[in-house]
């Protein structure tokens, strides 16, 4: 144990694990033990490095060796030719990672994908074992929490929160440090601090990235906030589709209270925390604050309308603060390191970094971290990689099913807070989800409202009936049934649900449909008076044609037809059965001559 | 947890066990070659005796990597001592033995041990 000269880090996170990351784990402790390499090697299971679509992946240290889609039978190569003879396994790395040259080895920080990255919330993901305290310990783990207790009183730790400028992570971007003096300032018997783990938008994983990587991050933010507020028990609602992210938080908060770290007296005050794990049952509407609580508390999950706030009447009625895993994640290195250290990073009014799930027709889908006020441009391009296939980037969606699209025109746009909003989308939790020349905006105004019907809790009109209605519409355009008036009654709903809805959901429910209405005005005009899809996306507006004067009469496309709806003589151009046809698009992918569109 | 300097001392005690990835306070990596050459010259307990010696005096600005054939295996098992900012040394017909000699003066005090180098084989 005290002899490791070489540490192999493989990601253990949800991306990984799903492209068989055990697995690898597995082969890598046989191997080493095989070889009487177990005492010099370690194996270490981390969280997210956050360059999924590479993914499974591994580093060895010391030499910082990033190897990709590693393989179950990569595994022998890299013990033998790195780990016993330490010559790097060029052909496995990260393709990144190697100059032009395809010889010289870049170090870590200049692959292209971290380059532009300031890895904060996400600063031990990937890089300690979240399963050891101790490690977390060592890289500076509940120093924070210590200079808290023991050197600072509950208004300084307010102070430094109020003065580094945190937003909340979770969408909105309120600041964190009123939240925390308003809860603070609640007289009452018991006080809870909670943390939101509820993920629930579509493409958005940061929160589960920071939960499985790091997850004493979120314990030791939670205990600082509970010092802070004057609250002594905690709860992480975390949504059960997460189960990597619950076992490593429970083992985490096991490890804790057996450290002394939670329960009573912690280092040596007065001060007392425990926390526990609620599991969310899978409704989207339990990531709203008050629902959440409605929910902890075991009871269906619906929201309740505000005032009064959680600060004042919140969980079990009593005064309660509720952050977002990624808000806590930034809390202990903003006391280890200063207010101004964290103000020295972002814009204006949106301080610090975030992190952005980057997912859809994107190069490198994964997980970034970078400082407020990066464009959309860096984003996409510099560490994204762009679109795959040489596609046209169209848009970027934010802020999931509350948010809206950023079109092309706004590619230079520093992204932060206000001006996500100022051109109608949010921030959200920070999903960014990318589309390129073949996404139809209708259909992804479409496909929002879609998901927003079925996770509306039914409690107010707006939401329950006005969602339905507006999602009625856009299913008519796309079905190429849309009528004169549409989009103006479109507008009109969603600005009557956005004014009365009771919660977030259904007050940011329509703006998928507005931004998209707003860039890409167009093409819902196109379906509705043209009845023609410029992106090609929607079926019932395609037709499938084939060019005589191309087509060579080779007949592949004729049986390739699931439908048999193409004819024709062997040798003479063929014909598509319009009426009959599915629209799967087999005829086009297999013709050799180029010979089928689409229009 | 009952004081800050409990848990200073769990972080001092790891601290050498992850220093390796926090390449930033790293100024001294000693390698080892070992290939096919080096491993049958008996370059493995070289290296660990490298690691253990390193452990002992609690060095954690020092990374200990292994590389392939340098290119001339009569004088392996060879090893390269790399100070940050310094000409790289290059040590010859290393042992177990010499270790403690090269971690005490060159890697600690500064002052390569000239009789192991390559320069001293004439």
């Amino acid at each position: 144990m005290d002899l490791i000269r070489s540490h192999v880090m493989v990601c253990g996170g949800t991306g990984c694990t799903s492209s068989n990351s055990a697995a690898v784990i597995a082969e890598f402790e046989k191997l080493l033990a095989e070889k009487g390499l177990d005492k010099e090697v370690k194996v270490v299971r981390t969280g997210c490095f956050g360059l999924c679509a590479a993914g499974p992946i591994c580093i060895v240290y010391p030499e910082g060796s990033f190897y990709s889609h590693v393989k179950v039978e990569d595994v022998s190569r890299i013990v033998d030719e790195h780990l016993i003879k330490g010559r790097i396994v060029k052909d496995l790395l990260y393709k990144g990672a190697l100059e032009e040259d395809k010889e010289t080895v870049k170090s870590l920080d200049n692959v292209d994908f971290y380059k532009k990255q300031k890895r904060v919330a996400l600063r031990n993901c990937g890089v300690i074992d979240p399963e050891n305290i101790e490690e977390y310990i060592a890289f500076d783990g509940y120093q924070a929490l210590g200079k808290c207790l023991t050197e600072m009183t509950r208004e300084e730790v307010i102070d430094v929160i109020l003065k580094s400028g945190l937003r909340g992570r979770g969408g909105a971007g309120f600041p964190t440090g009123l939240k925390w003096k308003f809860a603070a300032a609640s007289e009452s018997d018991k006080k809870y601090v909670c943390c939101n783990a509820d993920e629930g938008d579509p493409g958005a994983f940061m929160d589960r990235s920071v939960l499985e990587g790091d997850p004493h991050a979120v314990i030791e933010a939670m205990a600082i906030a509970a010092y802070a507020i004057g609250a002594d028990q905690g709860y992480v609602y975390c949504r059960a589709e997460y189960p990597i992210a619950v076992k490593r938080l429970q083992i985490a908060i096991k490890q804790a209270r057996e450290y002394g770290l939670l329960g009573k007296n912690i280092f040596g005050t007065d001060f007392s925390f425990d926390m526990d794990v609620r599991l969310g049952a899978g409704a989207f509407v339990c990531g709203e604050e008050t629902a959440l609580m409605t929910s902890i508390e075991g009871k269906r999950g619906e929201p309740r309308p505000r005032p009064p706030f959680p600060a004042v009447k919140g969980l079990f009625g009593k005064p309660t603060l509720l952050n977002n895993v990624e808000t806590y994640a930034n809390i202990p290195q903003i006391i280890n390191k200063g207010a101004e250290w964290f103000c020295s990073m972002g814009t204006e009014k949106s301080k610090g970094t975030k992190v952005f799930a980057l997912g859809g027709k994107i190069n490198n889908t994964g997980l970034v971290e970078v400082p407020m006020g990066t464009t959309l441009r860096e984003i996409i391009y510099d560490i994204g990689g762009g679109c795959p296939n040489g596609k046209k980037f169209k848009a970027a969606q934010t802020g999931g099913p509350s948010g809206g699209c950023i079109p092309a025109s706004e590619l230079d746009i520093p992204i932060d807070y206000d001006n996500l909003l100022s051109i109608g989308s949010m921030m959200g939790s920070g999903g960014m989800i990318v589309m390129d020349e073949d996404n139809c905006m209708v259909d992804i105004a479409r496909f929002f409202l879609d998901f927003t019907v079925d996770e509306s809790c039914g409690k107010c009109a707006p939401c329950r009936i006005g969602t339905r209605r507006m999602l009625e519409i856009l299913e008519r355009i796309v079905d190429g049934k849309g009528q004169d008036g549409d989009i103006e009654k479109l507008e009109e709903l969603a600005h009557t649900i956005k004014a009365t809805a009771m919660c977030g959901l259904g007050q940011s429910a329509p703006n998928p449909v507005l931004s998209t209405i707003k860039y890409y005005r167009h093409e819902y005009e196109a379906h509705i008076y043209e009845k023609r899809c410029p992106a090609g996306q929607c079926k019932a507006l395609l037709n499938y044609v084939i060019d005589p004067a191309k087509c060579k009469g080779c007949t592949l496309c004729a049986r390739k037809c699931p439908a048999n709806c193409i004819s024709g003589k062997v040798k003479e151009p063929h014909v598509i059965d319009t009426s009959k046809c599915l629209k799967c698009g087999a005829c086009m992918d297999n013709c050799k001559f180029g010979a089928i569109s689409k229009g | 947890m009952k004081s800050l300097a409990e848990l200073q001392a769990i972080r001092n005690r790891m601290m050498d066990r992850v220093n390796m990835r926090k390449d930033d306070n790293i100024d001294t990596r000693v390698v080892v070659g070992m290939a096919t050459c080096g491993i049958a010259a008996g370059a493995r307990p070289v290296m660990l005796e490298f690691v253990e010696e390193l452990k002992k005096r609690g060095l954690e600005n020092v990374t200990v990597a292994q590389t392939g054939c340098i290119g001339m295996c009569r004088l392996e098992p060879m090893v390269e001592v790399y100070v940050k900012d310094q000409e790289k040394v290059t040590y010859v017909h290393m042992t177990p033995e010499k270790v403690a000699r090269v971690v005490n003066d060159h890697i600690v005090n500064g002052r390569p041990v000239e009789e192991y180098t390559i320069g001293a084989q004439g």
